[in-house]
């Protein structure tokens, strides 16, 4: 039989919210429409303050990226990359080294097609429409094999992806199948959404609750949770951190709100 | 619409004034405070600042350009859209900094002139970004509307293209696939299934799945239908036949499987149908060559025991249950074939395979071929005996008439061997070997005709049989022994010889008579050494008394079988029997039947002679009974005549005497004497016989009269002490 995706229905349904629109119009992107921005609002009702955490999370995709290039890591392997909007890794690493090489995987067709238009003239990057969860089906699609040398090391991002993979998934399964063919010396950079042992307010809960019964099932994780996904890597400096805590580029990034804020990141490298 | 603006922007900032750089310098830093965090942009703290200031510096120029132009404030509005400062509380905050801390950072006093130039800028600024935003706004919705055609394109191409692919594989599939909705009604079918029945899909949509149904399906076929239909099972497999538009039957391997819509109730059904109908014949012709013979067609002895099984297996628990069957054998087929050859003798069997299929037709019969010439017919749910009776009557009338084949008109005859009974307590191997033993008997009984089986004779025929297996044993260990009844001179009484008579002590039967043992010991071939083994005893007898009793000692007569006088070895034998135990040849005496020295060529008389010559004696025993070539007689090497004991028994009193017999030993007597033999008579019983023999000058007189066959010891004491 033909195996058919999950996600090869024909079922592009405007309706229905999509996360990567979502946080597009949280970063103040009008790749979106009304349905998305309808959670949005409702979910910004709850939990005025997500806005600027999604601020926060691209801001760290953006110092992440930048380290990666200082660490000389040349390739980029996105995960859940969503809408290619302003400061998407590629523009982040090209304007280092335009030869560097980017892949961007989302299950999401509309975000994949937008990518796909805006990489048309662009040699060193490319989007992939798959399902993260099917390892083995981006680790061999055609834009992974012909974009990414895996001789050399590879920076795999999930950023404000693993939130959304519930551990019946098994996000450390997933995880060690992507991390397998890399060779040592390749990193894996996480974002996620998360609190630690009863921080969780009534208003985030409730915007969790919006989200996950009308967008995605989320699943938020304490920073004990988040290390142990990082198995047997090496994480680096500061360790599983709030995300304004890591890599700060300025005194003036981090506040008091800071040593309470709802999301964690790391960066580790593949012995 | 708003004013159209100009947009050109002053080219160089190293017209500002110093102090103005530096004012500028600080309002960029406040500026970038105020916005950052109101909009992503990406870029560091550090580079928002820096951003901001060429756009303060910008905008100071304008504020002090001649002519004064608001294109710069526009541009400044478009750039910061730009940057991506789209979040609208970044227009709000800079053009509020701008009102308030711009002027007074740079030093300038507030005059009309400033704050009018300042607000027409501030306008600018607004009216830039707004149209900038605008445009961005636009273009995203644009661009992701767009996307989301590419993706639906996609999305249905993939689609499309999986369609074809499964479309394809229906129309191509060389398994038969057809599709029903849940009520049973045929939507489509594919070109394999319509070629595999012969209908088209516009008739096979006229069609329910139940019209499919054929009267040999099993019931399986249709109760996992009803299951599958309600949802109790997701798929099925069956073998099911279906008929086909011509008329003729498809075999197939069927599998069914229900599909079901999104909420899990059933909704269609799907059948895969593969014709295994030449598998299925052909199984079914390998089948039927497996239990058929070839050359008569008829059922094989693999089928004919298959279904000797099913009867047993119907009839257990059953009482009452009979069956029978007949066990046919053509009477002197190996001539046939041998003389005509295999061809014909093939021929003949597939006539006869014929004959019997056409005499024994019906329900409950059987008729097979068991190998070679040999027939079986079994005949289920018999009444009686007669009913089995009637069939082999029936076979053999119908076996009378000739058969010709090539030019020659064969007569055959069969032989039957019948055995019809109960069911309950025999089993299908005990009726086969009995039918088989009674095939024997009625060959044995003189072939061309049928025998029933007997229980009574299968127990004599076993008893003989465990008779002669077992006499080689019993010769070596001594389970024969020999009793001598005197022979007695009429004349004057005296014993003159005695005969050996030998005896089978059997651990389980008891005494044996020869009469139980001899004729057995005839067809196995051990007479002759067991023969050899009496001559040895009686010798060593004769010997024995020839010592104790000198001149008075009786001679010993001895038995010869047919097959010890045909021995070639016999002559041999009887010399070294004779020189061992010391026995003069003269007193041993040799008894042959008539027909064993009558019927005898040159050869076995040649033996005879040279006993003869030797000085061994040699008696005819049962003289009368067979046929003599009396001519013959005077030129064998004959001395005595043995009349048998059933002529005694005219003799047996004056009052009762039958006149033919009496004539006949008186006439056997004369005609012994007149050859010069002497005359022995059998069977005395009586004085009165004793007497008349010895009248009718008779020599020797044997029997119950004189004495019975005893014990060596007995003799003894007879001769020692007389009659």
């Amino acid at each position: 039989m033909v195996e058919r995706p999950g996600w090869a229905s024909g079922d592009i349904d405007l309706e229905r919210p999509s996360v990567a629109r979502i946080y597009d119009y949280f970063l103040g992107g009008a790749h979106n429409f009304a349905a998305d921005r309808a959670v949005a609002n409702r979910t910004l009702e709850a939990m005025p303050e997500l806005r600027g955490v999604v601020l926060t999370n691209r801001a760290l995709l953006r110092r992440m990226v930048r380290h990666l290039l200082d660490l000389g890591v040349r390739q980029f392997l996105d995960l859940g990359s969503g809408i290619p909007t302003a400061g998407n890794v590629h523009e982040i690493a090209h304007r280092v080294d335009p030869a560097a090489k980017v892949v961007y995987v989302d299950v999401d067709a509309v975000a994949v097609a937008h990518g796909r238009s805006l990489l048309l003239e662009e040699p060193n990057a490319v989007a992939l429409r798959a399902d993260v969860r099917e390892t083995k089906t981006v680790l061999e699609s055609a834009e992974v094999r012909s974009v990414l040398d895996f001789d050399q090391p590879v920076a795999m991002l999930m950023i404000a992806l693993l939130h959304f993979v519930p551990d019946s998934d098994e996000p450390c399964r997933i995880i060690s199948e992507y991390l397998d063919p890399l060779v040592p010396g390749s990193y894996l950079g996480i974002s996620h959404s998360g609190f630690e042992e009863g921080e969780e307010g009534e208003g985030a809960a409730e915007a969790r609750r919006t989200y996950s019964s009308q967008v995605a099932q989320m699943t938020h994780r304490t920073t004990g949770e988040i290390t142990s996904l990082f198995g047997d890597l090496e994480v680096l400096d500061p360790g599983v951190v709030r995300m304004p805590y890591w890599h700060p580029e300025s005194p003036d990034d981090v506040d008091e709100a800071s040593a309470r804020f709802p999301g964690f990141a790391a960066l580790a490298r593949k012995r | 619409m708003t004013e159209r603006v100009d947009q050109r922007v002053p080219s160089s900032r190293s017209e500002l004034d110093p102090a103005l750089v530096a004012g500028a310098e600080a309002f960029a830093r406040t500026w970038a405070t105020a916005v950052i965090g109101s909009s992503y942009v990406p870029m560091t703290r550090a580079e928002v600042a820096e951003h901001l200031q060429s756009l303060t510096e910008v905008l100071v120029s304008a504020l002090f350009a001649n002519p004064f132009r608001t294109a710069p404030g526009y541009e400044i509005g478009s750039r910061l859209v730009e940057a991506h400062f789209t979040g609208t509380d970044t227009l709000g905050r800079t053009v509020q900094l701008l009102g308030d801390d711009l002027l007074t950072e740079l030093g300038i006093g507030v005059d009309n002139r400033m704050s009018s130039r300042l607000a027409a800028l501030q306008g600018a600024l607004a009216a830039g970004y707004a149209r900038a935003l605008r445009e961005r706004t636009l273009a995203e919705q644009e661009a992701i509307r767009a996307a989301v055609l590419d993706a639906r394109d996609q999305a249905e191409a993939a689609l499309r293209a999986s369609e074809a692919r499964f479309r394809a594989m229906f129309t191509e599939a060389a398994i038969g696939i057809g599709i029903a909705d849940i009520e049973g009604r045929i939507l489509d079918v594919n070109q394999a299934l319509q070629d595999m029945l012969g209908f088209s899909v516009e008739e096979m949509r006229q069609y329910n799945i139940r019209d499919l149904m054929h009267p040999e399906d099993s019931g399986n076929v249709w109760r996992l239908y009803d299951q599958l239909i309600a949802g109790d099972c997701d798929h099925y497999r069956a073998e099911k036949r279906f008929h086909r538009a011509d008329g003729e039957q498809v075999w197939t391997h069927l599998t069914l499987s229900l599909v079901r819509d999104d909420h899990g109730e059933p909704q269609y059904q799907v059948a895969m149908i593969e014709d295994v109908t030449d598998r299925h014949l052909l199984q079914n012709r390998l089948r039927y060559q497996a239990l058929h013979d070839p050359l008569t067609g008829l059922p094989n002895r693999a089928l004919f025991l298959e279904r000797l099984g099913r009867v047993f297996a119907a009839a257990a628990g059953v009482p009452g249950r009979r069956a029978g069957l007949c066990y046919l054998d053509l009477d002197g087929f190996k001539v046939i074939n041998d003389s005509l050859g295999h061809d014909i003798g093939d021929q003949l069997l597939v006539e006869v395979g014929r004959r019997l299929d056409h005499s024994v037709s019906g329900d409950g019969k059987l008729v097979a071929r068991m190998g070679g010439d040999e027939f079986v017919i079994l005949v289920e749910g018999s009444e009686s005996t007669q009913d089995i009776v009637n069939v082999a009557d029936r076979v053999l009338h119908e076996l009378e008439a000739p058969i010709k084949i090539g030019g020659h008109e064969l007569t055959v005859s069969a032989s039957i061997g019948i055995v019809e009974r109960p069911l309950e307590g025999t089993t299908a191997a005990d009726l086969m070997r009995d039918a088989d033993i009674t095939l024997y008997w009625a060959k044995a009984d003189g072939k061309s005709r049928w025998a029933l089986y007997n229980p009574e004779r299968n127990a004599r025929e076993v008893a003989r049989f465990t008779l002669s297996a077992t006499m080689p044993a019993a010769l070596e260990r001594d389970e024969f022994y020999v009793d001598y009844q005197p022979l007695v001179r009429l004349a004057d009484s005296r014993i003159t010889g005695v005969e050996a008579l030998v005896r089978w002590q059997h651990p389980e039967f008891g005494r044996l008579a020869p009469d139980r043992f001899i004729e057995l010991a005839e067809e196995t071939g051990l007479i002759v050494p067991l023969g050899r083994w009496v001559l040895r005893k009686a010798c060593q007898e004769g010997r024995r008394w020839l010592e104790e009793f000198g001149d008075s000692a009786p001679f010993v007569s001895v038995n010869l079988a047919v097959r010890q006088s045909r021995d070639p070895e016999l002559v041999r034998d009887v010399k070294r029997i004779l020189d061992e135990c010391g026995l003069p040849p003269h007193h041993l005496q040799l008894e042959l039947t008539e027909s064993a020295i009558m019927g005898t060529a040159d050869e076995p008389l040649e033996a005879l002679r040279a006993l003869s010559d030797m000085g061994v004696r040699i008696a005819i025993d049962d003289f009368g009974t067979g046929y003599s070539n009396l001519a013959y007689l005077k030129h064998l090497p004959v001395h005595e005549l043995k009349i048998a004991g059933s002529f005694m028994e005219g003799l047996r009193a004056a009052d009762e005497e039958d006149a033919v017999d009496a004539q006949i030993v008186s006439t056997l007597v004369q005609l012994a004497h007149a050859l010069g033999l002497g005359v022995t008579a059998e069977g005395v019983e009586t004085p009165s016989q004793a007497k008349r023999l010895h009248r009718i000058g008779c020599d020797t007189g044997q029997g119950w009269f004189f004495a019975r066959p005893g014990r060596p010891e007995d003799v003894d004491h007879l001769l020692r002490g007389g009659l």
